[in-house]
Formats: C-alpha cells, sequence, structure tokens
C-alpha cells in the first residue's frame, strides 16, 4: 500500500508539473503584458524595468523553473489587474468557493443516495417512475437555467433568500466563512442547490443502477436465503457494494463542481474563485488565470488521491493480501 | 409440529414463467415427500427444473417466475403462500440454502466471521460474543484449520473449498432441518468435491438435517443421496432409493442417464448416449415429454402422459409400468 501511494504521489507531481508548463505557456502566448500594464507614453527604460521587476528578461527555462520555485511556495506574482499579490486574491477567495462547492456536494450526496436506493428498490412504484422522470430534466436543464428559475422563485417572488453574494461573514483566521451567521447561511442556500442539483440527479441515477446491478448478484441471494432481513439485505449488503463506482464518481464531481462553480458564482455574483477567474479572463490578467489553473488541477489531483486511498477503506481485496489457505 | 410424518411434503407443485406469449411451465405438478434426516438427491439435465424446485421450496422465485400450483408442507405446515416475513424467518433457521459457486456466494467487503454472526443474531437471540463463540465453533465443524484467525479473514483469503466451506457454516448456523444444496460442488476442484460432500453429508447428519442435493453428477447423487428423484422437463421421471435407481433403473431416461456413466475397465469405446436434447420449454411434447427420445416408445406414449407408479421401492412414471394392473 506504501509503494501505491508513493506511485500515486509521483504521478501527481508529473501531473501538476505539466499543468505548471501549461500555465506558465499562457504568459507567452498572451501577448506582452508590459504593453496593458503601462500607459501608452512610457519610454523603453519603464519598459525594461518593468521587465525586469516582473522577471520577464530571463531565459524561459530560468523563468519556467522560477514559477515552479515560486508556485511550490504558492506564490504566482503579481495580479497585472489589482497590483497585488495572486496568493493573496487566491487566500481571500477560496474559503468562499470551497464552502459553496462543499455545500452542494453535501447537498448532491444527502439527496442523490437515498433516493438512488428507494428508485432502485422500489422499481416500478410511482413514485420512483416520477423521480426518473424529474432528473431526466435536471439532467437536461442547464444549471444557470435552474439558478434563474431559483432566483425568480425563492428571491423575487417568495422574497425567502437572497439572490446574491455571501451575506455576513466571519473571519477565522485567514478563513472568511459565512457558515457562523443566519445571513451567511441564507445566501449559501440557492447558489449550493443550482451547483448540486445536476449531482444530485447524476448520483440519483448511478446509485440505482449500481443497486439494481448489485441486487442481482448470487451473495445477495445468498444473504436473502440465509434469512437475512431485507434492511440488513438493502443497506447492510447491497449499498456498501455500490459505494466503489459512487465514490469515484463524487470524487470526480467534486473535482468539476468547483470548475463548474463559475457559472454558478457568476449567476449569484458569489465572490469565490469562479468570479475572480471571469474577471481575470476578461482583463487578460495572466498571473491569476495561470495560478487558478494550477490551483484547481492541485485540488484534482488531491480529490484523485483522497478517492484512490477510500478504495482502500471500502473494498478489503485490496488492502489484505490473499494469503489463501 | 408433527414428529412422525415427513419433514417436506410437495404435492402437485409447478413453477411457471411468466411471458409476453403467456405462461410457461418449468416445473409440472411434481410430488415427493423427504424424511427428516433424509439426503434426496435431484439429478437432470440442465433446465430440467430442478435448481427451481429448491428455490421454489425456499420461497426465493424471482419474477416472472412464480409458483404455479400445488402446495409445499414443511413440518406439517403449508409454507409456499406464506407472507414474505413469515417466509423468511423460515430461511435460514428452519430451512437453509448453499449455492453452486463459493466464490460469489459470500459478499467480498464483509469478513466471514461478520457474515456468520449477523446470520446467527438475525435467527437465535445470541450475544454479541456468544454469537461469534458459535461462528469459531462452525468453522471448526467445517474443518476450516485455526478458525480464531481466519473468523477475521475476508472471502477472497480464502480458497474456493474453504469458501464452499464457509458457506456450508453459514448454512448451518441456526440449525435449519432442511438443507437445499444446488449443486454444491460443481464449481470445485473435483479433488476437492469428496471433501465437501462429506463435511455436508457429515454436518448435516449431526446436526440432523435433510438435504435436497441438485446436481447433474450422478456420481455424486451414488455417493451421498439416501433417494434419488430423476427430474425430465419439469417432471419427475423415477424417484426411489439411490441404490435402486443407479444400479437398476426402471425409467427409459435413467437408464440412458445411466448408461452415459463411464465405468473403468469394462472396455467399452463408446458410451451410450441418449439421442437428441432435452425439448425447450415452449414445445413440450404431449404424453410423456421424453418419448420422442425413448429407445422404447410405443404409440401411446405421445397421448397419455404417464403419472408415478409405485415400483419396486419407488416411483416411475412411465407406461412401461402402467399396465400392470392398475
Amino acid at each position: 500500500m506504501l509503494a501505491f501511494i508513493v506511485r500515486r504521489l509521483l504521478q501527481a507531481v508529473l501531473v501538476m508539473l505539466a499543468v505548471a508548463l501549461i500555465a506558465f505557456a499562457m504568459f507567452r502566448f498572451v501577448g506582452d503584458p508590459v504593453n496593458s500594464m503601462l500607459p501608452e507614453i512610457a519610454t523603453t527604460e519603464d519598459r525594461q524595468a518593468l521587465r525586469a521587476q516582473l522577471g520577464l528578461d530571463e531565459p524561459i527555462p530560468t523563468q519556467f523553473a522560477k514559477f515552479i520555485g515560486g508556485a511550490v511556495q504558492g506564490e504566482f506574482g503579481i495580479s497585472y489587474r489589482n497590483k497585488r499579490p495572486v496568493s493573496d486574491l487566491i487566500v481571500e477567495r477560496l474559503p468562499a468557493t470551497l464552502e459553496l462547492v462543499f455545500a452542494a456536494a453535501l447537498f448532491a450526496l444527502l439527496m442523490g443516495v437515498p433516493m438512488g436506493v428507494y428508485t432502485a428498490l422500489n422499481r416500478h412504484g410511482f413514485v420512483s417512475n416520477l423521480l426518473q422522470i424529474i432528473s431526466l430534466i435536471g439532467i437536461s436543464v442547464p444549471t444557470f437555467v435552474t439558478g434563474i428559475l431559483l432566483i425568480l422563485i425563492f428571491s423575487v417572488w417568495l422574497n425567502w433568500l437572497p439572490s446574491f453574494g455571501r451575506g455576513e461573514v466571519v473571519q477565522l483566521g485567514w478563513w472568511s466563512t459565512g457558515l457562523l451567521t443566519i445571513s451567511g447561511l441564507k445566501s449559501l442556500v440557492l447558489p449550493s442547490v443550482m451547483l448540486g442539483l445536476f449531482q444530485v440527479t447524476l448520483i440519483m441515477r448511478l446509485v440505482r443502477a449500481e443497486m439494481l446491478e448489485v441486487l442481482r448478484t448470487d451473495f445477495i441471494r445468498f444473504a436473502r436465503a440465509r434469512g437475512l432481513t431485507d434492511r440488513a439485505v438493502h443497506f447492510g449488503h447491497a449499498l456498501r457494494n455500490t459505494l466503489m463506482p459512487v465514490i469515484t464518481i463524487a470524487g470526480l464531481q467534486l473535482g468539476s463542481m468547483i470548475a463548474f462553480a463559475i457559472i454558478t458564482e457568476t449567476v449569484f455574483q458569489w465572490p469565490g474563485m469562479g468570479l475572480l477567474f471571469i474577471q481575470a479572463v476578461s482583463f487578460a490578467d495572466i498571473p491569476v488565470m495561470s495560478a487558478y489553473l494550477v490551483l484547481v488541477a492541485l485540488i484534482f489531483v488531491v480529490i484523485n488521491m483522497i478517492v484512490d486511498l477510500l478504495y482502500f477503506v471500502v473494498d478489503p481485496r485490496l488492502s489484505v493480501g490473499g494469503d489463501r489457505a | 409440529m408433527k414428529q412422525s410424518g415427513p419433514l417436506l411434503e410437495v404435492r402437485d407443485l409447478s413453477v411457471v414463467f411468466d411471458t409476453r406469449r403467456g405462461p410457461l411451465t418449468a416445473v409440472d405438478r411434481i410430488s415427493f415427500d423427504l424424511s427428516p434426516g433424509e439426503i434426496l438427491g435431484v439429478v437432470g439435465e440442465s433446465g430440467a427444473g430442478k435448481s427451481l424446485t429448491g428455490t421454489a421450496i425456499t420461497g426465493l422465485l424471482e419474477r416472472p417466475g412464480r409458483i404455479g400450483g400445488g402446495e409445499i408442507r414443511f413440518e406439517g405446515n403449508r409454507i409456499d403462500n406464506l407472507p414474505p416475513e413469515q417466509m423468511r424467518r423460515l430461511r435460514g433457521r428452519r430451512i437453509g440454502a448453499i449455492f453452486q459457486d463459493p466464490l460469489t456466494s459470500l459478499n467480498p467487503l464483509f469478513t466471514v466471521g461478520r457474515q456468520l454472526v449477523e446470520t446467527i443474531q438475525t435467527h437465535l437471540d445470541l450475544g454479541r460474543e456468544q454469537a461469534r463463540q458459535r461462528a469459531l465453533e462452525l468453522l471448526a465443524e467445517v474443518g476450516i484449520p485455526a478458525p480464531e484467525k481466519r473468523i477475521d479473514h475476508y472471502p477472497h483469503q480464502f480458497s474456493g473449498g474453504m469458501r464452499q466451506r464457509v458457506v456450508i457454516a453459514l448454512a448451518l448456523c441456526a440449525n435449519p432441518k432442511l438443507v437445499i444444496a444446488d449443486e454444491p460442488t460443481t464449481a470445485l476442484d473435483v479433488s476437492i468435491q469428496a471433501q465437501i460432500l462429506a463435511v455436508l453429508k457429515k454436518l448435516c447428519r449431526e446436526h440432523g438435517a435433510a438435504v435436497i442435493l441438485v446436481t447433474h453428477d450422478m456420481g455424486v447423487i451414488a455417493e451421498t443421496a439416501d433417494r434419488v428423484a430423476v427430474m425430465y422437463s419439469g417432471r419427475i421421471a423415477e424417484i426411489g432409493p439411490a441404490a435402486q435407481v443407479v444400479k437398476a433403473p426402471r425409467h427409459p431416461y435413467t437408464e440412458g442417464l445411466m448408461g452415459s456413466i463411464p465405468v473403468i475397465g469394462t472396455g467399452a469405446d463408446r458410451l451410450t448416449q441418449i439421442e437428441g436434447s432435452m425439448p425447450r420449454l415452449t414445445d413440450i411434447p404431449a404424453g410423456c415429454a421424453f418419448h420422442p427420445r425413448c429407445p422404447c416408445a410405443r404409440a401411446d406414449c405421445a397421448a397419455v402422459r404417464p403419472e408415478p407408479r409405485p415400483v419396486g421401492d419407488g416411483k416411475v412414471a412411465c407406461v412401461l409400468y402402467d399396465g400392470g394392473g392398475i
């Protein structure tokens, strides 16, 4: 198992290096940032000075090495737009996005798994068919449409929940949280529902399909033949065996939710990394963009590693060697 | 609970599959009895309805299959129409089951100990420690070495034969009076088969359980069973004491079945075989289902379905034995 972790870590480092190369290459391809940072009347000396200050006058391999070195320490240079260190901007925005994504993921799992189990066990029931149809709609409708509908219903018509922003936040060290205030929690509801709704339907359908598959296996038939209660058969034996694929997909989806958060954050003006990224794109703010790219890649890699390690927890066949008698 | 009568009485049991083109009868009005502690072998080709008979008795038929008629009595009480919850209490507690493939019968994610304890606690009023103690005893009984160590192992850490021993322990853990073993050795190495059968036989004797041993292996039957039922196309062709059915088969089908077993040292180059194959459920011939393949077929075979008649110590469903003054 240790060998497995080391191997995965090495793979992760390789992936991150490749992503860093792409992020670094963005600096080359999007034109000379110096042009947009200095006024039109700037002299060649001014340009040279700024170039030296930004480290753009050095050979490319040196620049890449410096970029990596900085990135490892969380330094991505100075934002072209805000003239502030990118790392500060990210640290400011990261908690908002993570809180949103984890709330959405929690919502998706708490809704999706029970609904999947229910529809699998009552395959021909009326409620199951209804859920199946609704989930089809949930999968087909683009998230920004559901977001706008949510705002229309719950903010404009019913006036229950705020339509934008994060509400009041409380600082816990560098982490700003909206989870401790009423207005923060209320603001979190609509965005996380919007972000999680698609995942609910996905997880529900996945759990349902896996569950139906497992319910057909011999060990479930044997569990029934042993006279175990339906409850033990369904939740003890069947559900646990469906968890492997669900963990995989849920993990991957967690990564893509961080990426999809861009749309949600735009719709709800949620002050997270997605919004920061959108603003950076419209301003060609390369340091921010490349930092965002590296960070999202890092989150993906970390989540995938956690998923792989969870397999070991769930499936003893991986961790316990087969010393057969 | 009657003590004297048979443990299990099956009367005119039919198993039917509802299809779009109407019901298909897979098991057709079979009847047999089973005494306490008796081992009944059920043989026949694939699709003869052997396994379905066992599944019907455990109440585990899955849609579109269902019991189409007849009744099953266990210890004198009807069990074919019990509500699901009562049937569940019977399963594992009074009627145990062993499946064909030990590799897939156990949940891969739980230790064998957990699966044993769970089953024991479902049926018996025991605490966790007592249940575990009983699980250890059972593992030792089925011949698993070092049970204290093995109880916390996962199924994949056991070989096929060892896993089937665990399955036997699971089937017997609440001392059922009847065990339905559906091809318990088919998926195992030949060298292991005899061991598993010996374990099964010994344990069922010790626990006082009767066994319905479903198999297509005549050798297994000859070695293990007290009585044998030969099934063909969902019907019982012949049923009787194992020695009689194996050594002196009466039904032409049984004869053919026995003739197809190789005997070393007789010098026969070719095995006799039964021409043709078993009819599909959709076109079972009228009269005796075996008559198109039967070497002794007569004109009336296609007309009348023969009912089982007592012949010797058993019963045979064949017109050859129909005439004798009845």
